[in-house]
Formats: C-alpha cells, sequence, structure tokens
C-alpha cells in the first residue's frame, strides 16, 4: 500500500497487536497503580509468567489440562433454528458454557494456579463476582491441593448462592464483603487488602483482564485459547473469517479472550456489550466504555465510573459478573484505537434475550452472556444470510435461575 | 524549601524527633477536622498528614476505612476539604501533608490537584498507590511548584529500589513498617530498626515510619533511628467517637498523642 500523505490507521493498525509495553501500557491505558508493598510480588510474576510462556512443559501440562480436565476445545456451534427466526447473518455459538464450571473463567484459573505452583506460593485468594471465577479458582485450588479463600460481595453471595455452595463443596472458603456496594468492586478491594499482608506466600488469582501489570495481558493471554479456537473452527466450519463477533464485556476477560486473536483481521466487526442496567442515568448501569471516563481503579487506567472528584461512583446490573465498575485497560484501548465497538444492553433486553435462546434452542445461559445474545440478535437481524457472526457464550445460565424466578417474582 | 523540609532540618539541628498523626479530613464533618489539627498542634506534633478519604482504598485496614465512608457519607468534597484546611491554615503553624490517592488526583487534573493543595496550605502529598516507576511526571509538576512528593518504601522493596525511590522523593520517605494495611499491631516486625537503620546511612533524606504505630514503646523503641514516626489507626479510632460526643474524642485522642509524645522525650 502506498500512501503520500502518513496515514494514522496504518500505524494504530501495527500497534494494535503490539500491547502491551514492558511498563504494562496499552497505549495510555494500563500501567500499576498499586501500592509499592506488592511491587514485588507483580515483578515477580511478570518474570515467571514470561518463563513460563516460552516453557514447552507449561504449555503442554496448561494444553492437556484444558483438555482432558476442561473439555476443550469448547465447540462453536451453529445455531440454526436461531438464525432462521431472525432471518439474518448465520448465528454461531462459541460454547464456553459447555467448559467444565461452566464457563470461560477456568482458562485463566487453571493457568494461574500452575504458575502459582512455579512460584512456590502455597495459598490462593480470589475475587468474584457472579460466582465463576470464584468456583473456577476453587475447582484449580482443588485440583492441585492448595488452599484458597475467595472474596464475594455478600450481594452477590446473595444472588449466585449456587455458585457460593459449589466453592464451599471443593473446600474453598468464601467470605462475603459486607463493605461499600457489597458486590464485585468490593471483592476486588477486600482481596487486595489480604494481598497486601500475604503477598509473600500468597498469589492472587484475578478473574478478569483488570488489576495492575501483568494481569490484564496476562489473563487475555490465557482467555485467548477462545478466539485462537475460534478463528480454526469458523475456518473449517465456513471457510472464512467470522464477519461479525459479539461478547458481553463486564472486566472483560472472555470479550478480551475472544477478540484478541482476530484483532489484526481488521475484516472482521467486533462488538463488546456493557451493562446497561435500567438505564443511561448515573448509578442505573455499568457500563464505563459506554458512559464514563478514564481514571484509576483497582491498579490501572482505564475507562471508569467516578465522579467528578475521582470517588467510585455506585453502578447497577442485574447480572453480578457485569455489576463492575471498571473495565479492563486493553478495551479502553481497543475503544480509542475505534478497534472494537462497544455498546451497552439493558437488563430487560438481557432477560428476553435469555427466553428467546433457552425457548429456541434449548440453552439456558449466565445474565452475563445475555447481554451479548441480546445485541447479537439485534446485529443479526441487519446482516445477510450468508454472513456469519459468532457471539462469545461465556457462561451457562443454571446458576441463575433462583434469581431469575425473584426476579420474576415466580417460585423456585 | 517547603515547610516539611524546613521542620526536618530544624528537628535535625536540634536532635529531635517527629510525631506526625493522621487524621481523615471531614470525619465525621469538616469543623471538627480543624478542631484535631489545632488541638495537635497545641500538644506538640510537629506535623499532621490529613486523609483526604477514598472510595476504594487498598492499603487501608478497616478503621482507615471506615473513617473514608463516614466522611463521604456526608458527602465531603476535595475542594470543600481545601477550604476548610486554607481557613485553620491562619491558626497552624505545622505543616501538613496530604494523603491521597492518584484516582483522585487524576480526575482534578495534576497540576491543579498541587496548586489547590499548595494555596490551602498543605506542603506536599503522600500518594500511596503511584508507584516510582509511575511517577515521573507528577514528580516533576511537584519539583517545579516546591511542593513534595513523599514516597514510600516497604518490607518488601528490595535495597536497591529502595535508593531509587529515596532518590526520588521529597520532604521525607515514608518507611512503611509491616508488610500489609494500616491498623494498630501489638508487636513490630523483626529486623525493621536494622532495615531503617541500613537505608538512613545512605540517603539524606529524613525517615519517617508509619503503619503499625500506636503505642509509647514503639515509639521508644523505633525513634533513635528515624526522623519522624506516623501514627493514623490508633488515633482515627480515638476519633470515631466524635459521632457521639466530640469533646470525649479529642480527649481521647490527645490522651494517646500525649503518651507517644512524651514517649518521643524521653
Amino acid at each position: 500500500m502506498s500512501t503520500v500523505t502518513p496515514n494514522a490507521n496504518a500505524a494504530s493498525e501495527e500497534a494494535v497487536r503490539q500491547v502491551p509495553d514492558a511498563q504494562g501500557r496499552f497505549g495510555q491505558f494500563g500501567g500499576r497503580y498499586v501500592p509499592e508493598t506488592l511491587t514485588r510480588a507483580l515483578e515477580e510474576l511478570t518474570l515467571e509468567y514470561a518463563k513460563a510462556k516460552q516453557d514447552p512443559d507449561f504449555q503442554a501440562e496448561l494444553n492437556e489440562l484444558l483438555h482432558r480436565f476442561v473439555g476443550r476445545p469448547s465447540p462453536l456451534y451453529h445455531a440454526a433454528r436461531l438464525s432462521k427466526q431472525l432471518g439474518g447473518a448465520q448465528i454461531w455459538l462459541k460454547r464456553e458454557d459447555l467448559n467444565h464450571t461452566g464457563a470461560h473463567k477456568i482458562n485463566n484459573t487453571l493457568g494461574q494456579a500452575l504458575l502459582t505452583l512455579r512460584m512456590k506460593k502455597t495459598r490462593v485468594i480470589a475475587e468474584t463476582g457472579a460466582g465463576q471465577h470464584g468456583v473456577a479458582s476453587a475447582t484449580a485450588c482443588a485440583h492441585f491441593g492448595l488452599p484458597c479463600v475467595v472474596y464475594m460481595g455478600a450481594e452477590d453471595v446473595r444472588r449466585q448462592k449456587p455458585n457460593v455452595f459449589s466453592m464451599r463443596l471443593m473446600g474453598a472458603e468464601v467470605r462475603p464483603v459486607e463493605s461499600g456496594s457489597r458486590t464485585l468492586r468490593d471483592a476486588v478491594n477486600e482481596a487486595m487488602r489480604d494481598w497486601m499482608s500475604s503477598v509473600e506466600h500468597t498469589h492472587y488469582i484475578i478473574g478478569s483482564v483488570i488489576g495492575p501489570h501483568p494481569f490484564p495481558m496476562m489473563v487475555r493471554d490465557f482467555q485467548s485459547v477462545i478466539g485462537r479456537e475460534c478463528r480454526e473452527q469458523c475456518l473449517s466450519s465456513f471457510g472464512k473469517l467470522p464477519d461479525t463477533i459479539v461478547a458481553c464485556v463486564g472486566g472483560g476477560s472472555n470479550a478480551a479472550g475472544m477478540f484478541y486473536p482476530f484483532v489484526e483481521d481488521r475484516s472482521v466487526r467486533m462488538v463488546g456489550v456493557e451493562a446497561g442496567g435500567r438505564g443511561a442515568a448515573p448509578g442505573d448501569h455499568a457500563s464505563p466504555l459506554t458512559y464514563g471516563s478514564p481514571g484509576v481503579l483497582h491498579g490501572s487506567y482505564s475507562y471508569v465510573m467516578q465522579d467528578d472528584d475521582g470517588q467510585t461512583s455506585d453502578v447497577h446490573s442485574m447480572s453480578a459478573g457485569l455489576d463492575y465498575p471498571g473495565v479492563g485497560p486493553e478495551h479502553s484501548y481497543w475503544k480509542d484505537a475505534s478497534r472494537v465497538e462497544y455498546t451497552s444492553c439493558r437488563d430487560d433486553e438481557a432477560l428476553g434475550a435469555f427466553d428467546f435462546l433457552a425457548r429456541n434452542e434449548g440453552i439456558l445461559t449466565a445474565l452475563e452472556t445475555c447481554h451479548a445474545v441480546a445485541k447479537a440478535t439485534e446485529i443479526a437481524k441487519t446482516m445477510s444470510p450468508d454472513q456469519h457472526l459468532v457471539i462469545c457464550l461465556s457462561g451457562r445460565g443454571d446458576k441463575d435461575a433462583a434469581e431469575l424466578a425473584r426476579l420474576r417474582g415466580q417460585e423456585w | 524549601m517547603t515547610a516539611i523540609d524546613d521542620l526536618f532540618t530544624r528537628l535535625r539541628a536540634s536532635g529531635k524527633k517527629a510525631l506526625m498523626p493522621f487524621i481523615t479530613a471531614g470525619d465525621p464533618n469538616l469543623p471538627f477536622t480543624s478542631k484535631v489539627l489545632l488541638r495537635l498542634q497545641e500538644l506538640g506534633c510537629s506535623m499532621a498528614e490529613v486523609g483526604i478519604p477514598y472510595s476504594d482504598p487498598i492499603a487501608d485496614g478497616p478503621v482507615i476505612q471506615a473513617s473514608y465512608t463516614r466522611a463521604l457519607a456526608n458527602k465531603v468534597k476535595l475542594d470543600q476539604i481545601f477550604h476548610q484546611i486554607a481557613e485553620t491554615r491562619r491558626s497552624l503553624s505545622m505543616p501538613l501533608v496530604s494523603m491521597v490517592s492518584y484516582a483522585i488526583i487524576h480526575r482534578h487534573g495534576p497540576t491543579r490537584y498541587i496548586e489547590s493543595a499548595k494555596a490551602a496550605g498543605f506542603s506536599g502529598a503522600i500518594v500511596p498507590d503511584l508507584l516510582v516507576e509511575e511517577s515521573a511526571q507528577f514528580a516533576k509538576l511537584c519539583r517545579e511548584r516546591d511542593f513534595n512528593l513523599v514516597q514510600l518504601v516497604t518490607p518488601t522493596t528490595p535495597q536497591d529500589r529502595a535508593l531509587k525511590i529515596a532518590e526520588q522523593s521529597s520532604g521525607f520517605l515514608y518507611f512503611v513498617s509491616v508488610t500489609g494495611i494500616t491498623g494498630e499491631r501489638t508487636q513490630l516486625p523483626e529486623g525493621l530498626i536494622d532495615r531503617v537503620g541500613w537505608l538512613r546511612e545512605r540517603t539524606n533524606l529524613p525517615i519517617c515510619i508509619g503503619f503499625g504505630i500506636s503505642k509509647p514503646e514503639h515509639v521508644r523503641l523505633l525513634s533513635p533511628v528515624c526522623d519522624g514516626l506516623i501514627v493514623g489507626s490508633a488515633i482515627v479510632r480515638c476519633l470515631e467517637k466524635a459521632c457521639e460526643s466530640e469533646a470525649n474524642a479529642i480527649a481521647s485522642a490527645s490522651e494517646l498523642v500525649s503518651s507517644l509524645l512524651a514517649a518521643l522525650e524521653s
């Protein structure tokens, strides 16, 4: 390609894949905004992860676990009935809900649990919102015989009870967090505080692409198995790359894992869907990329919901996993580079998508994932039947049955 | 040269050490914060650290977290804090340093933060979530405006890194005594005195020790190796009672501070 004038797009195209830099910066986003106490552990983790990434034994062990313990590769399923109903693009579901523990979270926890052992740390802590990351952490720890403490907002303990019970069954200690909004954000705060005191022998398995460097990069890498598989499966199923990919975004780990391997494929349109909650008014949603602005939260610089004084705003989503005021820094980078489109979907639209997928395909989908499904069905209708749209079906909906009944005033 | 630089020059010349209480601005309201600051000066504290309430303080234990929550529940804003401090400043001769999250500094704009804080009468800032790697730009803005940026060294900081932090810090160096969050401790970790001593031989910057310090014996033990001691949670806990009786809260904090000052003199 020859152009006379400098092409800003070409420069940003080239840059999009080469992140983060050594300081953990995705463009201006990311970095490390944490107390000095945690620096040594973050440095150690960065070094150990870099070594593990190059170590064929580590990769082989992780791949074996992903295959035989998790059940990967997860299928890419053609939702033919759904596609026909909508009359637009062919809809394909990347079935992360079929993984062991029922969501994509296990891809990351097994990787980080292996790193915990490599660093000779003897205890694991984790935060969780919907409980899927908590369950995946408890599972990885039970598998390797590591003690595990999971911090979970008291409100989330209430609305995701089945996952709390599962974690305890696998020997994890679930500590309800009563401070602040009693949701995911407060669970992250408590886990960080635990880590401040226990950092010398404890690894903190962060469950999303958030937090200080190297977490956003490392969690993205562990989750990228989703996008790598999906890419191959698209080529073998319909002979080309998909036209559009849609994923939900809370902290953004399933979306980052799905999008990352497609970032350089400029023909692929990618859409991230945040929690629109009850509407656009402050406090009614959890959509920092849609309504927020760049700021510092939980160790990195990224879009965030904050008031004009820098205090974190209250957010709302009916889904515990998306009920978070921040988002991973790489999403902020992709947004500003216009590589990924971000939009939001209200609680009621997501609930509608739950029913639609349940009745047309026989799949109960996690409330988080329903946000992606709702937006994807809208987009699919604007596309033609010879086009292909992939939804990252990040989690299954069994955990939400009781909460759904409560939201609808039905008996469970 | 800031008021903090000046203070430590004077203290060193006379062989004295600083006691630096930490209080939370606006807990439970701003007029009370002013009363407490005036009382601390009257008791003989060399300077004070004023915590700017933040919604997500990950380095703080339950006592300081709760004080931030109380202040924010009353909707205290940074501009109001600066306004109140500016009013009180006229009756205060001791230097003040703000303890503030970078989340707040970023939202207000680093230059605006420094200039407003300085105009209100703060001589510097401690920014617990701004690591030395991330601080170059902010440190430069501080230097240009003769405003101290106090950086922290912790037990997990390797020696070469501690030296680098000491080079970048101004006013004083905040030596965190324990691996953990703020809060009173019965015992302080072994090796603390040696670690502070090692660093003190290698920097001219005054060193103040904080986190976990709450008892006269801590003060007696640590004051010989440092330039000052920071006491936070123990004082904030005394001041919690202000919701019921301001007089009792101030009396209880005064008693604690007096006992710590007496230990410093002995």
